[in-house]
């Protein structure tokens, strides 16, 4: 079984990152596993880590006033869950529950705001990734409002 | 650059549709029919996957359809319709027995044999997976030809799945790696739930070495593309059928022009590397 540090390089959220950088993420990070059913975190609270799903799947989810909760998005192997560890007031603004058997890396979102505060040009690779992640699912919700599989205008 | 040359009867005239009888009558979702006809005449109508009729409810008016079915079976023309407006509500009420008027086909195709010896990505969203689901057949029909195929397949809810028994034998029997993904999911759904553009980005194929083929509204269609395009499939190999206000169906009338094209003759399925400069355009 590959340590963190094998895996990370392989990933494309952490290819072009040199070796230290690598390191100094992982000593951040530690594995993690979500049977179904199992909540990775909720609504409101503390957003302390981001997630980079090796296997399973997630749903991202807004719980209804009547009903069960609407899916907004889902998470697959290799994708990456979560920013809000990064941006203030650091809370989480969906729920996000595992469907299948999950196995994920969590990165500690408090030591990861330590180094990038520390190191202007770690804080900077790691942000752009970030913001990549953000931007994909800013995308996707943007064209997903458009509805365009629906009633044609 | 056009894809392939249009399949039509040399002796037919393109303005004078042909009798049809409804067959079968399907309901696969809310919205959405698919029709199986045979000819009054008994005559076949050979297609090639990717082309289009003009489908004529008597009384009510004519509409573009793309053959949904497969190329194999000439003798069964199967169409795919939503339910949109006047001449579609008619086509999709036409009870078995009852008759069409049916002129075509017309159009470029998909020509997927071109992806013979490597890797082919189809790109469907919503009633898009439609047209290309006859070059999807004539892939299972050759499998062994080709590298690996993928079907990236967006829908706007579970409810919404095109062909849902073709999807799982297309991935059990013919080794077609099917990714479906919905706009809105509910908490039951096991699926994916975001954008078919997302998927191209993960999908395993060897971009250098395939033919994309891309079928959806046009906005989803220029994402796709883009992704497509990002990921390193050259612009010429990958091909989008594009939707326009077909009337004639032979480049005369004018209604589908799209700059220099007449989407019935030159389309409706084009490559990027002509298209990409029109789509990009809101003044074209």
């Amino acid at each position: 079984m590959r340590t963190i540090a094998e895996y990370m390089p392989q990933h494309p959220f952490f290819q072009g990152l040199d070796d230290s950088m690598i390191t100094m993420f992982a000593g951040c990070a530690h594995n993690v596993h979500f049977r179904p059913g199992e909540y990775l975190f909720h609504e409101g609270e503390p957003a302390d880590a981001f997630f980079v799903v090796r296997h399973g799947r997630v749903s991202l989810e807004v719980r209804a006033a009547a009903g069960p909760a609407l899916v907004v998005d889902t998470v697959h192997d290799d994708d990456v869950l979560g920013w809000s560890w990064l941006v203030p007031p650091f809370r989480w603004t969906f729920d996000a529950r595992a469907t299948d058997q999950t196995s994920a890396t969590a990165f500690d979102g408090g030591c990861l705001r330590e180094k990038a505060m520390a190191d202007p040009v770690v804080g900077f690779a790691l942000l752009q990734r970030v913001v990549t992640v953000m931007s994909e699912r800013v995308q996707s919700a943007r064209v997903r409002l458009l509805d365009l599989y629906g009633e044609p205008a | 650059m056009t894809v392939t040359a249009t399949v039509r009867r040399p002796d037919a005239d393109p303005f004078v549709p042909r009798r049809y009888v409804v067959r079968r009558h399907r309901q696969d979702t809310r919205d959405t029919f698919t029709l199986v006809l045979e000819s009054v005449d008994g005559e076949p109508m050979p297609f090639v996957p990717g082309q289009f009729t003009m489908m004529q409810a008597f009384g009510v008016g004519e509409a573009p359809i793309s053959i949904s079915g497969d190329p194999a079976d000439p003798e069964r023309l199967e169409h795919t319709i939503r339910d949109v407006g006047s001449v579609t509500r008619a086509l999709v009420r036409s009870a078995r027995g009852s008759e069409l008027g049916i002129r075509g086909p017309f159009g470029t195709g998909w020509d997927v044999a071109a992806g013979r010896g490597g890797d082919v990505v189809f790109v469907a969203g919503g009633i898009g997976l439609a047209p290309l689901r006859p070059a999807i057949l004539e892939v299972c029909a050759a499998r062994g030809d080709y590298g690996r195929v993928l079907l990236l397949y967006g829908a706007r809810t579970p409810e919404d799945i095109l062909f849902g028994d073709d999807l799982a034998r297309w991935g059990a029997e013919h080794g077609i790696h099917v990714e479906v993904t919905v706009d809105n999911g509910q908490h039951a759904w096991r699926g994916r739930v975001g954008l078919v553009t997302q998927l191209i980005s993960r999908g395993g194929f060897d971009a250098t070495n395939t033919l994309a083929l891309v079928c959806g509204p046009e906005v989803m269609m220029r994402y796709a593309a883009s992704a497509l395009a990002d990921r390193g499939v050259r612009k010429d190999r990958l091909r989008l059928s594009m939707e326009r206000n077909m009337k004639c169906g032979v480049g005369l009338c004018g209604h589908c022009q799209l700059r220099e094209l007449f989407v019935c003759v030159d389309g409706p399925v084009l490559t990027y590397d002509v298209l990409e400069p029109l789509m990009s355009r809101a003044e074209v």
